[in-house]
């Protein structure tokens, strides 16, 4: 029911979201869709949920830069999708919204890359799956230490180590839909993410 | 006569080497765990960290046989500081802080980037490197044009903003069913192909000195996935790696002549790519020099190569040297 590429955003206003609070695949069904004209087209299906087509990089990127504002220590952002999907892109967005000096790149060989902020030595950590075989492996180059260190995560291809991953995790599912356009779906899995995906909401498209 | 042992283990590779004087080689051994990775389609962490452990002490003694040496004989050890694998680096590090405070020798920490380009002075042609230097490096991790006017003494002139040149080689090979490492599969498969079967983008990054090969590993999947089956493999690896090899060749011979580099020298994994040898000679005005094979993929031999500076220039690494995952150079 999410349309790929329409010229206008959605915005599907519902109460029986609350009551779908806690699933990670929340998807609305049966409700009336009311239709906003704008720049993007941008599915609101519940409060654990925003989906959106982004007509460019350089789009994803400053997607990336807003909610990268917002983000705290031990948040933890998920970046699911194939090759090419725009994963990096919105890492490289993310990393210079919270405040990295160092534009992030790719980090499938390195595993880990870990990003200093000047103003205050906070750390953002940025780790690829893409290598690992599973959660052993995950443990073994030190996720484990990643994760309790207070630091802000994004993990590419985490379906690979789900079951080591905290449960309140904002998850952003990437798609390839034509040459310059990725779909991005934010699904928030709990209170923490909720909260950073409703101020994301507000800061990017000015709606609650 | 200054005989430096280097000790390296940032990524896949465990390596142990003697250098005598920056120049002379008299060991170098590289425990390769590539073919343990290879059926993993990348490095396999939890057999590269516990491997570190396992082969760094063999690899050593191997390093100090070969050269007919008694720890007496050493005046220094260098080891690779970062970047890389945090777990991978502390193995190294600590080795290497062991064997000097057992042995009181100086001990001094390297840059595994910086360490590449020393691969240079492992041959005949240290007689013509001249400062400055124009250094492309380009390996699984890292994809960087640095100019080095001394010793020790970087500018970053560019680098990747996504993907390094040898991860689009890695990721590209998966793609099209090429064993691991990408990078000697895809030059394999691409001699039999046409470069110009199929037109893969070039990122030009408005004529800057920075690269981006992101956008071509996307192209070559969106191609393979409209292609039907059986894939034209090699017409697919000539024209990716004719792709990458342009952009690398071309901008480096600008950057060339945009400074005043006396000599271009290509280091790194991916140097080890005969086509981008000859592009970037046939491209440049400068003297290019490569380093051979063995020398242009992970080995000890460059760190003890760069550690023989370092320790010239006074340089000696407390007890709490440090890895540096993140580092860089310039």
């Amino acid at each position: 029911m999410i349309p790929d590429q329409p010229a206008r955003y959605y915005t599907i206003l519902g109460g029986e979201s609350q009551a779908a609070a806690g699933q990670r695949l929340a998807r609305p069904t049966g409700r009336s869709i009311i239709l906003i004209e704008g720049d993007h087209s941008m599915p609101i299906l519940d409060n654990q949920t925003l989906d959106f087509v982004s007509n460019s990089a350089d789009q994803t990127e400053r997607l990336g830069v807003r909610l990268g504002e917002l983000v705290r220590p031990a948040d933890l952002i998920c970046l699911e999708g194939e090759l090419g999907s725009g994963k990096t892109c919105l890492a490289r967005g993310i990393s210079r919204g919270w405040g990295s000096v160092r534009s992030a790149t790719s980090p499938t060989f390195s595993l880990i890359q870990e990003y200093p902020r000047a103003s205050d030595g906070q750390r953002l950590f940025h780790i690829d799956c893409y290598r690992l075989q599973g959660p052993a492996d995950a443990l073994a180059i030190g996720l484990e230490d990643v994760l309790d260190c207070h630091g802000v995560v994004m993990i590419e291809w985490p379906e690979r180590i789900l079951s080591i991953l905290p449960p309140d995790r904002l998850w952003v599912t990437l798609r390839w839909v034509a040459d310059s356009k990725r779909g991005l779906c934010f699904e928030a899995n709990g209170q923490r993410t909720q909260e950073l995906l409703a101020a994301f909401r507000r800061s990017a498209f000015g709606v609650r | 006569m200054i005989r430096i042992l280097g000790i390296e283990t940032s990524c896949d590779e465990t390596a142990a080497a003697v250098v005598l004087d920056g120049r002379v080689v008299l060991s170098s051994i590289v425990a390769s765990q590539i073919d343990l990775h290879a059926q993993y389609g990348g490095i396999f962490p939890e057999v590269a960290s516990r491997a570190h452990i396992e082969t760094i002490y063999p690899v050593i003694r191997e390093a100090m046989e070969v050269a007919h040496l008694g720890w007496d004989d050493l005046d220094g050890v260098a080891v690779t500081c970062g970047p890389g694998l945090a777990g991978s680096l502390l193995v190294g590090v600590n080795v290497a802080k062991g064997l000097a405070l057992g042995r009181g020798l100086p001990l001094v920490g390297i840059n595994h980037l910086e360490a590449h380009l020393y691969a240079t002075w492992l041959t005949e042609d240290a007689d013509r490197v001249a400062f400055p230097l124009l250094g492309l490096i380009v390996s699984g991790g890292h994809t960087e044009l640095v100019m080095m006017r001394g010793h020790g003494d970087y500018e970053r002139l560019g680098a990747t903003i996504d993907d390094a040149a040898g991860e689009a080689f890695d990721k590209v090979g998966r793609l099209l069913g090429l064993p691991y490492p990408g990078g000697p599969a895809i030059q394999e498969s691409a001699r039999r192909g046409n470069p110009d079967s199929f037109r893969f983008p070039r990122a030009w990054m408005d004529g800057g000195l920075n690269f981006s090969f992101s956008g071509l590993k996307t192209a070559v999947l969106r191609q393979v996935q409209e292609l039907r089956p059986p894939l034209p493999i090699e017409d697919l690896a000539a024209s990716f790696q004719a792709a990458v090899v342009e952009v690398l060749a071309s901008k480096t011979a600008r950057a060339a002549a945009e400074t005043d580099a006396s000599t271009v020298v290509l280091a790194g994994g991916v140097s080890a790519n005969q086509a981008l040898r000859q592009a970037v000679k046939a491209a440049s005005d400068r003297p290019v020099l490569i380093p051979p094979i063995e020398y242009c993929t992970d080995n000890a031999a460059m760190i003890a190569a760069c550690g023989y500076w370092r320790y010239q220039a006074g340089e000696r690494a407390g007890w709490d040297l440090d890895i540096d995952p993140g580092q860089r150079l310039g």
